[in-house]
């Protein structure tokens, strides 16, 4: 995706081969959070810094959005082109879980455990044409 | 000093298109006022709030510029739940004898629709299609679902009992009981949950006269006396709406913790409740909801729904009015018919839905977004 540009920054490594999500670490009392933040929902302190948080992790539980969310879903689709997205949370090796689009859409391709792995999708093309991109969680190949 | 609910007002749930949303609320305060057998001059103070119909101190426009203390409360699914709480506090604190607790709304159908920057998110959240209550809903069933063995069939029963109450109920917004086939087969919303597991934003109005228990008798011959109103916030690793990311661990829920904090308060127990409303927005709620009050373990809830204990037969009756499911969520309103719904059995005046049994103690509870709840116990 050459000439993507991610719909908000911050929020995993790029441009990058093998892009990772970015988080926050509590260096006071070590819990995570994603996106990263300044402040700590756990100690309530404010020392806190980015920290990668990988790409890989597995399904802890999961949805489907059925039908073309109203504003403030802003993608290119129409009712007639829209298709269903599942919705879940990743759990990472940190034991952070991550709100995520999933690009398997039917309950016979989720299973909570299941391994996942990130990847970038485009949701619109701006003015210039460009993708914007953010990430998404499909399901890890079985050889991995 | 103990605190009484002496005025139940009602303006009916589901849709009303001759009158606002303010005008709902306004009727449902001279319900209750009428049944107090009391006027708008006589209340000192009046907690209220509305999601989407405006500032609830505008009521004075249509009730009487009277100069009473008028305080606005914007707290999401729990705005009745937080009013009624100040009111509790500015009676058992003597600072006032009598007053009102009023919540109304008029929504547009359709889901509701969030904004990130509210909520403290940034606008890609909501643009790639996570800001929906739906999914959220969806997402916590499904997780419990997988840890405490719930099976489908058990969202069916409590949607089947939503609907079957809600035929019982003359206030209700759907008042006809729906079979299991519609249900099951109803269009899927978001897995598990289908159409007819989801309430739907809806209009109505209702409101509470409050007093001192000691003056109670003068505005009505049978009192409701609230026990105690708790309400409480999310601690860290609650699972709640909006959230991109959760903490390894699950912490106890806003509803466990204000459903302690309300049992110990009121020196009670969940064996003591002979009837109770329980968040309903999806049935999932419902189920889980149950099990975070107390009342039941986790699992439990399938031998509970398949041996009909939550009905208005069984040992513990649930949402006897049928909740939110059969009566829609006008936000600001929606705690307060819970309480009103309890008020009404302990009275015993619940008609073709009345708990047999002489019900006296009852319990109300009420979950919004972000994570709040609201708890009220109540006794006769
Ligand atoms: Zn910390």
């Amino acid at each position: 995706m050459s000439g993507a540009k991610p719909l908000h920054p911050g929020l995993f490594t790029w441009p990058n081969a093998n892009p990772s999500l970015i988080g926050s670490r509590c260096l006071d009392c070590g819990e995570h959070a994603f996106p990263s933040q300044g402040s700590c929902r756990a100690c309530s302190g404010q020392n806190t810094q980015n920290a990668e948080l990988g790409n890989t992790g597995t399904l802890w539980t999961w949805t489907i959005q059925s039908f073309m969310p109203k504003t403030p879903y802003h993608t290119d689709e129409t009712p007639e082109t829209f298709r269903p997205y599942g919705v879940g949370y990743v759990e990472l090796p940190c034991g952070l879980k991550v709100e995520s689009r999933l690009r398997e859409n039917t309950p016979d391709a989720l299973r909570i455990g299941m391994p996942m792995a990130l990847e970038i999708i485009s949701v619109r093309k701006d003015e210039q044409g460009d993708d914007l991109v953010t990430f998404q969680f499909c399901a890890a190949e079985e050889a991995h | 000093m103990e605190v009484a609910i002496v005025g139940l007002g009602l303006h009916p749930f589901g849709r009303t298109a001759t009158m606002s949303g303010l005008e709902q609320g306004a009727a449902a305060v001279r319900a209750a006022l009428a049944d107090a057998g009391t006027d708008f001059k006589a209340m000192q103070f009046a907690f209220g709030g509305s999601q989407d119909s405006g500032n609830a101190d505008s009521l004075v426009n249509l009730l009487g510029l009277t100069g009473l203390q008028f305080t606005n409360v914007a707290n999401g699914c729990a705005t009745g739940g937080s009013s009624l709480n100040a009111a509790y506090s500015a009676i058992k604190s003597g600072q006032y004898d009598v007053g009102l607790v009023v919540g109304f709304d008029k929504h547009d159908r359709g889901a509701f629709n969030p904004k990130p920057a509210e909520w403290g998110l940034d606008d890609w959240y909501g643009e790639t299609g996570l800001m929906l209550t739906t999914q959220y809903f969806g997402m916590k069933i499904q997780r419990y679902m997988h840890d405490y063995g719930i099976s489908r069939d058990t969202l069916i029963r409590v949607a089947e009992k939503a609907f079957r109450n809600g035929a019982l109920t003359p206030t209700a917004w759907r008042q006809t009981a729906l079979s299991w086939e519609e249900i099951e087969n109803a269009p899927m919303v978001s897995e598990p949950l289908n159409k007819y597991m989801f309430c739907s934003p809806a209009e109505g109005g209702c409101a509470l006269v409050v007093c001192r228990a000691d003056i109670a008798h003068q505005f009505h011959s049978r009192p409701i006396y609230l026990k105690t109103a708790v309400v409480r916030s999310r601690n860290y690793g609650s699972f709640e709406v909006f959230s991109p990311s959760q903490p390894p661990e699950v912490a106890a829920s806003p509803t466990v913790t204000a459903s302690q904090a309300a049992f110990e308060l009121a020196g009670l127990g969940p064996e003591d409740i002979d009837v109770a409303q329980l968040q309903d927005t999806e049935v999932g709620a419902e189920i889980m909801h149950m099990a975070e009050n107390g009342f039941c373990a986790h699992g439990d809830q399938e031998q509970w729904l398949a041996d009909g204990v939550t009905e208005i037969t069984g040992r513990l009756p649930v949402n006897t009015d049928g909740g939110c499911l059969a009566n829609g969520e006008p936000v600001g309103a929606s705690g307060l018919r819970q309480v009103h719904e309890i008020c009404v059995q302990l009275r015993g005046d619940g008609g073709a839905r009345q708990v047999a049994g002489e019900p006296k103690v009852g319990y109300t509870h009420v979950y919004g977004a972000p994570g709040i709840s609201g708890v009220n116990i109540l006794a006769r």
